[in-house]
């Protein structure tokens, strides 16, 4: 037997991408460090004195989060973590260069990026922590039912909290100690691993028992449970903690997830009857949803002699968001240059991006909306690529949570749907929120891992005949 | 679980993309709406960002910027010599907005003007600030200075031209206020403003006496009498007789009108009667020019003409139209006759300058900040108020009353000074204490540089009228008119 012309190579691993993602991350950090740089030049005409630190602290960050990544999912998808340090170190940015107006200092909405770098570092160790300890995704599926009564606790507590003056009526947060927590936050991933978890399981029978009809085809009765439970949750949510958005991201979270487990379109049908139901039926006696509603189809209205205003407008936020973007123009103002502090409250968070939208103008906007984008495209290409269907669910329910939210957020600070009380991720100030996107980010980063980890290589089988490489 | 799972993605797609198309909407298609919106604040803020472009007066800003730290406008305006040239700059105010020429040449001041366009690409391309323009005044401080300081505590007006171009020498109106005093937007801005409004202070100090109040012109306007019966050719020599009986029954009526005191003045030349301030023979030589025409010389000096535009607006002086009994009166500047300071300033310079009236203007050039002119104001013709041969007739008169008639006070020597005093009656049954007027003009052998018009409130206490014109007006006439001199 002549083996010597035949000789085969053995694989050589997949790309692993890990020195394009520190390329790309290379650059999310000098951005932001010049964006710091541009904010400091405009307001005192000189480098500001934390820049070196700034620049250092997200390097550092970076550094820490790429390394960790490199050794625990080697794998993984380059683009997600230096989208999500880039909008991280603009949100820094921003939010320092509200630190410096006086009016929101005036205001009571004091120095707050030094708190802000600390949560970032916090959301780092999540990050760290989620792809250390979490050596497999699916380890995560042991904990559906578990997951489930957490993040009802969760969704469930600021209930129990009195609601702050300033908050415009959300109960979005509780408060320990000095802290408030929006736990609401943490329970957007928490909730998408019991979906994920559940819907894996049930998955064939909410999809197969049914029957058609009008061509659609309808659950039985009791699948109909866990939809309506959920239903019933977020409308809960809506009345008891007034909170839209939490409430519409949650039933829009489930229904998207049932859709891609069953694969009926019957189900958004479904969804979309009963979320509009849930929202006529609370709107019609809860007086926050109808204020919201009025702020959202009359927002200049607010500058009426006060007998002549709509009831129920009480604040000229919205209208103040959409000076902010209609004076940013195509190109913006400049970093540091516009007047965005005139929202007043939450400026720094909930309104973030109306800071975005004046100093980076339309241009900057679409920017970033499509770093958003790219960080959801991703998400969902990782559920394309995942091999197991709880990894997918998990994926695409992650991804889409964050493109509701960013729709939610984005959509209400221009003024597009009613404005709802949430953080816009990475960008926006508060500690709940960064820590919580961080670790979803991670959570994305390790599926994306196993998905495209190279399958090892069959084990030889014994008849083939040994192979060697001739090296010439 | 492919297929749906790209419909998500599609899905969550079409979220950004809506989110684009709406950023689109507000950030382009209604970002001018949003931008100007008479809500923004940035519209203000912009306003006050950078420093406001000066008033000049002789080279030297009257005005100023200076950096605030309270509330959101960064610089508020000052004023050199406030009260002084209150009347001259208006004020520009952070919450009570602008006036007169802070409001006029707003947006020379500001930089935001489109003939400074270039400037101001130039400066974003350069990364300079943006600045505004200049605004150089006509006014000449030694003039504005002695106006100021004749006028003291007194309540009244003086407005000063140069003939011979139209240009405004000096604007002067007390009680005066100070601009600086609620340029920003502080409660004690809120709270200076207050006190100076007409409900909270009857001498009304934001009133600007000078161009924006009427008189009754008295006697002043017995030399607009006097031209009108010259070119209409009543009377032809000012030193022949004229056709003025004693007492005089004003017609259709019952009424002698009387003169102030015992003066010659029956069938008295119209030298004379300006020199001792008859009222009868001017009167009677309204009368006998009728209402019709006299309104017509009277507009040829400027009255009723509603859009006199320095550019700051002066009120609208009026000779009326009216019955004979009431042209008489008006004739000698009484009845519904109404004048500013600058109208009779205007009247004495017109005859000073030959008949000529020119267009009286405050604003010499508006000057870009790299100091290019933008605009100059050229002296241009207002009209041909009087020939020549009645503006020296007239002239002769009226340099006849401060050698030996009622103004000697403004005598100056060596130069040649015409004038004429005046006392207006007013108020109900003339219940009101008079007002001393003094118009003037004085001559050298270049021509006649400057014409003056006093006007002092409250000139009681006089037992004669005119003196009171003579004597409360016309030493700040005087004044005035050598600041000018001086120079």
């Amino acid at each position: 037997m002549s083996s010597s012309n035949t000789t085969t190579i053995t694989p050589q691993g997949a790309p692993n991408r890990r020195n394009t993602e520190l390329v790309l991350l290379a650059f999310a950090v000098l951005v932001p460090v010049f964006a710091y740089a541009n904010v400091g030049l405009a307001i005192d005409g000189s480098l500001p004195a934390g820049m070196l630190g700034y620049g250092l602290g997200l390097g550092a960050m970076a550094l820490v989060a790429h390394l960790v990544v490199r050794k625990f999912a080697p794998y993984a998808d380059p683009i997600l973590l230096p989208i999500a340090t880039l909008l991280n170190g603009l949100g820094l940015v921003l939010i320092w260069r509200l630190d410096q107006s006086k009016y929101l200092a005036r205001l009571g909405q004091g120095e707050g990026t030094s708190n802000q770098l600390m949560w970032s570092c916090l959301g780092i160790a999540f990050f760290v922590g989620v792809l250390v300890l979490l050596k497999d995704h699916r380890i995560l599926q042991r904990y559906t039912y578990i997951s489930m009564v957490v993040a009802l606790i969760l969704l469930a507590a600021p209930a129990f909290f009195p609601a702050r003056a300033q908050s415009f009526g959300a109960k979005i947060w509780i408060y320990i100690g000095p802290f408030s927590i929006q736990p609401g936050e943490f329970a957007k991933i928490i909730i998408a691993i019991f979906f994920a978890g559940y819907l894996m399981v049930k998955r064939d029978a909410l999809a197969l028992a049914s029957r058609r009809f009008m061509g659609l085809y309808l659950p039985r009765g009791r699948d109909l449970g866990p939809i309506l439970a959920v239903w019933a949750l977020s409308i809960l949510i809506l009345v008891f903690e007034t909170d839209l958005g939490t409430s519409l991201l949650f039933f829009g979270l489930f229904v998207v997830m049932l859709y891609v487990a069953t694969e009926r379109t019957s189900w958004i049908v479904f969804g979309l009857l009963m979320s509009a139901a849930g929202a006529a039926f609370v709107a019609s006696f809860e007086p926050h949803v109808q204020q919201r509603i009025t702020a959202w189809l009359h927002p200049m209205d607010i500058f009426l002699p006060e007998d002549q205003r709509p009831a129920g407008l009480i604040s000229d936020q919205s209208a103040q968001s959409l000076f902010s973007f209609g004076s940013g123009g195509v190109l913006g103002s400049g970093l540091g240059q516009g007047h965005s502090e005139l929202i007043g409250f939450a400026a720094k968070s909930d309104f973030i991006l109306a800071t975005v939208g004046e100093e980076l103008g339309l241009a900057g906007m679409m920017a970033v909306l499509l770093l958003y984008a790219l960080l959801v495209q991703r998400g969902m290409r990782t559920a394309l690529a995942a091999r197991d269907p709880f990894g997918k669910l998990l994926a695409v329910g992650l991804s889409s949570a964050f493109a509701l939210q960013v729709f939610i957020v984005a959509g209400g600070v221009m003024n597009l749907i009613p404005l709802t009380g949430m953080t816009m991720p990475f960008l926006a100030q508060g500690g709940s929120s960064v820590i919580t996107n961080w670790s979803l980010v991670a959570i994305l980063l390790k599926i994306s891992d196993t998905a495209r980890r190279p399958a090892p290589a069959p084990a030889p089988t014994t008849d083939a005949e040994p192979t060697q490489v001739v090296r010439l | 679980m492919n297929k749906p799972l790209r419909r998500v993605a599609v899905f969550c797609g079409l979220l950004i993309l809506s989110l684009l198309v709406r950023d689109n909407w507000i950030q382009f298609v209604a970002a001018d709406d949003l931008k100007n919106h008479k809500n923004n604040r940035r519209v203000p803020i912009e306003r006050y960002a950078q420093p406001r472009g000066d008033i000049i007066v002789d080279g030297e800003p009257i005005t100023g910027s200076v950096k605030v730290d309270t509330g959101d406008f960064k610089y508020k305006r000052t004023y050199k010599n406030g009260p002084m040239y209150a009347p001259v700059t208006g004020y520009a105010s952070q919450v009570f907005g602008t006036t007169q020429i802070e409001n006029l040449q707003d947006s020379i001041l500001t930089g935001d003007d489109d003939r400074l366009f270039f400037n101001r690409t130039l400066d974003v391309l350069t990364g300079k600030p943006k600045k505004g323009g200049d605004v150089v005044t006509t006014i000449n401080p030694d003039a504005q200075k002695a106006a100021w300081e004749g006028l003291g505590d007194k309540k009244g007006a003086v407005a000063a031209i140069d003939p011979e171009t139209g240009a405004i020498l000096a604007l002067v109106s007390t009680p005066s206020y100070d601009p600086s005093a609620f340029a920003g937007s502080s409660d004690e801005d809120g709270k200076a403003w207050n006190a100076l409004q007409k409900k909270n202070n009857s001498d009304d100090p934001m009133l600007n006496r000078a161009l924006r109040q009427t008189y009754p012109p008295g006697s002043t306007f017995k030399v607009v009498t006097a031209a009108a019966a010259l070119e209409e050719g009543i009377y032809d020599d000012v030193n022949g007789k004229t056709d003025s009986p004693l007492p005089y029954i004003l017609p259709q009526t019952t009424t002698p009108l009387k003169n102030e005191g015992n003066l010659p003045c029956e069938d008295a030349s119209l030298m004379k009667a300006l020199e001792v301030s008859c009222n009868t023979v001017f009167a009677a030589a309204a009368d006998k020019v009728g209402n019709e025409k006299m309104q017509e010389y009277a507009e040829k000096f400027g009255f009723n003409n509603p859009k006199v535009d320095t550019p700051t607006r002066a009120a609208e002086s009026v000779y009326p139209e009216d019955n004979r009994p009431q042209n008489a009166m008006a004739g000698i500047g009484q009845a519904s006759n109404r004048a500013t300071p600058l109208q009779m300033a205007m009247v004495a310079a017109a005859i000073a300058n030959d008949g000529k009236l020119m267009k009286p203007y405050l604003v010499q050039q508006l000057v870009a900040p790299n100091l290019n002119v933008i605009e100059q104001t050229d002296p241009s013709k207002m009209s041909d108020a009087v020939s020549p041969e009645t503006a020296q007739k007239l002239q002769q008169m009226m340099e006849n009353v401060v050698e030996r008639g009622t103004g000697t006070n403004a005598k100056i020597s060596g130069v040649t000074v015409g004038g004429k005093t005046g006392t207006a009656q007013h108020g109900v049954d003339n219940s009101g204490n008079p007002y001393a007027w003094f118009i003037s003009y004085a001559k050298t052998d270049d021509g006649s540089p400057v014409a003056v018009a006093v006007v002092v409130e409250d000139a009681s206490g006089t037992a004669r009228d005119d003196i009171a014109g003579g004597r409360l007006a016309a030493p700040i006439a005087k004044d005035v008119m050598q600041a000018v001199l001086k120079k």
